[in-house]
């Protein structure tokens, strides 16, 4: 099958790559682009370690297809933080000891960003509720909250 | 050294710096097991059986290998013959042989120039099966009539009579259990069943071998051992272990699955028939949950005496575990060994049986055995509190394991702080919370050996006075972190000056993975021996360049310095000083410790859940949820409390959710995260933790290792917390909303 000419932008780059009709978005960013922060954990929508946002919306990239992103904006963990300057999430997850293993981790600071710009001071049961679609299995949770509601704050300026 | 020695206020130990590799972690620059490529690499699949026991007739690979940038098809054809014992087991589950013997069984295995190439010939190969009976529970597999799975594995110790799938019987006890029966004032039986339930690390196996045909090879693997990898891989391959190099990728979540092979060799197989190019095989999820390991499921009888004012005079227990089709895959000792060790019980009695069943090689998940055996006895000894009108903390109190105890399954404790632990447990605010309406509290206590084992470790003095620590236990959750802070404490450096690196197998003696708990207890022990050895040597140099005896320089906050008035009047000499002239003053220096460590610190947890019942549906919510553990001493406190948490988690989805469901055709159902579910944000509520520090004195900081028994109080206590909210006692996990709905029901009916 003959591949599709896909150009993008991610994390603020034009990008261009060849994709199988049927590679997902994923694939295209960690073996075309070489952008392994994004994980996949299951390939089916169920665990959010491959978040991405796509025009803004935040998606899960293993249901997208690579073609899907042709004209579109990505963004990805590795955009996240500004030049050395860490992003308020990233550095809360540190300080809180919000990763274990950190395989979720870029997923969920994904997930969480998106989650501040739309709704910038979020209850524990909204932050909960949110990120209901990113499994972490490592820490039941709890320093994940802790460090998403702190780097909400922080980013309010309420410190 | 005697605890007494054991100072209680540190410069580093007990603080809470940020983790060596976090700016890795939240920029997504860490690589994982599948984020590395290699220049000509090839991709692999697994062709796997679709059934649950099917003898294999034939296997056609012509179709696969017809397809352009097919470079090669293996199956168990392409290995030794003759492998024996554990080995057999790890090959034969590795590819199956003559007989696929649970769905998912891996039978051939495709390398291709592209992954959706691999797969699109893996769906070429053709397998011709005859299907034979299968059998899944492990009570039905030792029936008279349940198909043999495979005769002659038992050993010896199995009861003549007993049906062929039994492959193995335990036994062992002390004191006489009539006579505490006969003098208990209330003797209670139950039976109690628990379903497999998967470690699900949300990071799939993944690896890149390669190998030539002479036998040298490479490998890059999400492990927690990579000596494990190497021994296991060059058993199957039949190939010399020093000739393998792996190294460990970040590991994204092991839980005790990640210490055995599953499809590693396949990768060097196909890279060696391949002409020598990399492999790279990446499992799905439905993979790693039909093929990788899951726990046993378990069926287990408890018998326990108690008189009135609590005492437990005497308690039996027989378990039948499944770990698969294998035997010695399932935790049975392990679970016997944990059933009583909470508590002093002059009589003690416990039988187990090893079964086969058509499910996949059990792995180890997280304190192995202890979680099942923890809901059957826990959830019996709160019954008969109630019965008795008893307060189950304060029985637990009274009849908990101290100092001096023999132990349930043998030997006798030493320092331990299962009494420290019930005390904050019982003294805190969770416990004054009033409930309401079908709401209910549950407790139980857990327990967990923890482990020592081969440990090697080394650490080099740079030229600018910092220091390289080499390890080899992966870091699953901080121990990168902990490491750091004992070997700067010890040397009287910065955090900071410290580098941790978990290193590959050829550059280290052997290590045992990190399991059992013991990265911080064992690496932290060698590496603080270690910074030991280095001291002197740095004491030496600063004795020779002053001139004076090597015993009349100490080693204070740094930097060598006179030992004493008598010694002579030197200004201390830093460490920087003394690495900056290392190469004139008799060369590196470096410190080494190898050791199978002993010492190891028995480790006691008490966890109080508050749930409500949903009437109407069955679903249980949490509503609070306490861990008290004894860590001997928290290094890092964070990364304990995330430890106590996640095994918490992990315990509650063990108890409320999660499960292996197979259809009829003994096929796995769950074989998705959506189906196989596991505890997410909105489930929970905070975990709260308190840290008890008993100090172990076989460690030079006190650490006990806190990885495991988070995981086993969480089933019993929330049987206990919903037996408490509905007037119904679940004895059969998962305790699921169907499943608890309908005991509401026929209690209503009564
Ligand atoms: S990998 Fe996309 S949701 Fe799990
Ligand atoms: S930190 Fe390991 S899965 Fe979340």
């Amino acid at each position: 099958m003959s591949k599709i000419h896909v150009s993008t932008t991610v994390n603020g780059d034009a990008v261009e790559f060849l994709a199988d009709p049927r590679d997902t978005l994923l694939d295209c960013l960690r073996d075309q682009l070489g952008l392994t922060g994004t994980k996949e954990g299951c390939g089916t929508g169920d665990c959010g370690a491959c978040s991405v946002q796509l025009d803004g919306v935040l998606v899960c990239s293993c249901l997208v297809l690579g073609a899907e992103a042709e004209g579109k904006t990505v963004a990805t963990v590795e955009g996240l933080s500004n030049g050395p300057d860490l992003h308020p999430l990233q550095r809360k997850f540190i300080e809180h000891a919000a990763l274990q293993c950190g395989f979720c981790t870029p997923g969920i600071l994904v997930a969480a960003n998106a989650l501040l710009t739309q709704n910038p001071d979020p209850t524990e049961v909204e932050v909960r509720y949110w990120l209901a679609g990113n499994l972490c299995r490592c820490t039941g949770y709890d320093k994940i909250i802790r460090a998403v509601m702190d780097a909400g704050a922080e980013m309010r300026g309420t410190h | 050294m005697p605890k007494d020695d054991l100072k209680t206020a540190y410069r580093l130990v007990g603080t809470r710096p940020n983790r060596p590799d976090g700016l890795d972690k939240v920029t997504g620059r860490a690589r994982y097991g599948a984020d590395i490529s290699a220049p000509g690499m090839l991709h692999a699949a697994v062709v796997r059986s679709p059934h649950a026991h099917a003898r294999i007739i034939r296997i056609d690979a012509s179709k696969a290998l017809a397809l352009d940038g097919v470079k090669a098809v293996i199956t168990r054809a392409d290995f030794p013959t003759g492998l024996t014992g554990e080995d057999w087991n790890l090959q034969e589950n590795t590819l199956a042989g003559d007989v696929a013997l649970y769905d998912g069984h891996a039978v051939a295995a495709v390398a291709a120039t592209s992954k959706l190439l691999a797969q699109d010939a893996a769906r070429l190969v053709e397998v011709e099966y005859e299907v034979l009976p299968h059998v899944i529970d492990v009570d039905a597999a030792m029936q008279p009539d349940a198909p043999v799975i495979r005769a002659g594995t038992a050993d010896h110790s199995v009861p003549e009579g007993m049906h062929p799938n039994v492959v193995k019987y335990i036994e062992f006890g002390h004191g006489d259990l009539e006579a505490g029966f006969a003098e208990a004032d209330l003797v209670r039986a139950q039976s109690y069943k628990t379903e497999a339930t998967h470690q699900g690390y949300i990071e799939p196996h993944a690896c890149l071998g390669q190998m030539g045909a002479d036998g040298k090879g490479e490998m890059w693997v999400c492990t927690q051992g990579q000596w494990y990898i190497r021994r296991m891989c060059s058993a199957v391959l039949g190939t010399e272990a020093s000739q393998l190099r792996v190294t460990p990728s970040e590991i994204g979540g092991g839980f005790g699955g990640k210490t055995t092979i599953f499809m590693e060799p396949l990768a060097l197989a196909l890279s060696r028939k391949a002409g020598g190019r990399p492999v790279k095989l990446v499992m799905s999820r439905a993979e790693v949950l039909r093929a990788t390991g899951p726990t046993a499921s378990a069926s287990m009888d408890v018998k326990m005496g108690m008189k009135v004012d609590g005492t437990i005079t005497a308690a039996s227990v027989n378990f039948r575990m499944q770990g698969g089709a294998f035997i010695g895959s399932s935790p049975v000792g392990e679970a016997l060994s944990c059933a009583l060790a909470c508590y002093t019980v002059p009589a003690v009695f416990h039988q187990g049986y090893e079964v086969l069943a058509n499910r996949p090689k059990a792995a180890a998940y997280r304190a192995p055995g202890s979680p099942m055996a923890a809901f059957a006895v826990e959830s019996l000894l709160d019954e008969m509190c109630h019965e008795l009108g008893l307060d189950p903390l304060a029985v637990r109190l009274k009849n908990a394991a101290r100092e001096g105890a023999k132990a349930s399954y043998g030997p006798t404790y030493n320092r331990i702080g299962l009494v420290e632990t019930l005390e904050a447990t019982m003294a805190h605010a969770n416990l004054k919370v009033p409930l309401g309406p079908n709401q209910g509290r549950g407790a139980a206590a857990g327990f967990w050996f923890n482990h020592g084992g081969e440990t090697s470790v080394s650490l080099a003095i740079g030229e600018d006075g910092t220091v390289t620590v080499s390890v080899g236990t992966p870091d699953v959750g901080g121990s990168r972190a902990s490491l750091g802070m004992m070997t700067a404490e010890t040397l009287g450096i910065a955090y900071e000056s410290v580098r941790v690196n978990i290193v590959e197998t050829g550059a280290l003696g052997v290590n045992e993975p990190t399991h059992g708990s013991r990265a911080t207890f064992a690496s932290g022990l060698a590496a603080v021996e270690a910074a030991k050895q280095a001291i002197a040597q740095m004491c030496a140099r600063a004795a020779a360049e002053w001139g004076i005896d090597a015993e009349a320089v100490e080693w204070l906050d740094g930097a060598a310095v006179p030992a004493g008035p008598n010694a002579g009047k030197f200004p201390p000499m830093s460490i920087a000083e003394i690495g900056a002239k290392m190469g004139s003053t008799g060369g590196p220096i470096s410190g080494h410790h190898e050791v199978t460590a002993g010492g190891v610190g028995a480790s006691f947890g008490a966890h109080v859940v508050d749930v409500e019942v949903d009437p109407e549906t069955g679903r249980t919510t949490v509503l609070r949820y306490l861990v008290v553990q004894d860590a001997g001493r928290a290094i890092h406190p964070a990364y304990v409390e995330g430890q106590y948490q996640g095994g918490a988690v992990q315990g509650i989805g063990w108890a409320l959710n999660e499960e292996y469901v197979y259809g009829a055709d003994g096929r796995l159902q769950n074989a998705v995260f959506l189906d196989y579910r596991i505890p997410v944000a909105s489930d929970l509520p905070m975990i709260d933790t308190v840290i008890v520090e008993v100090p172990n004195p076989g460690h030079p900081y006190g650490v006990r290792g806190v990885g495991e028994t988070g995981i086993t109080p969480p089933l019993p206590a929330l049987a206990n917390a919903i037996a408490a909210a509905t007037g119904v006692r679940l004895r059969s996990l998962p305790m699921s909303p169907p499943k608890v709905l309908a005991a509401i029901k026929a209690n209503a009916r009564g």
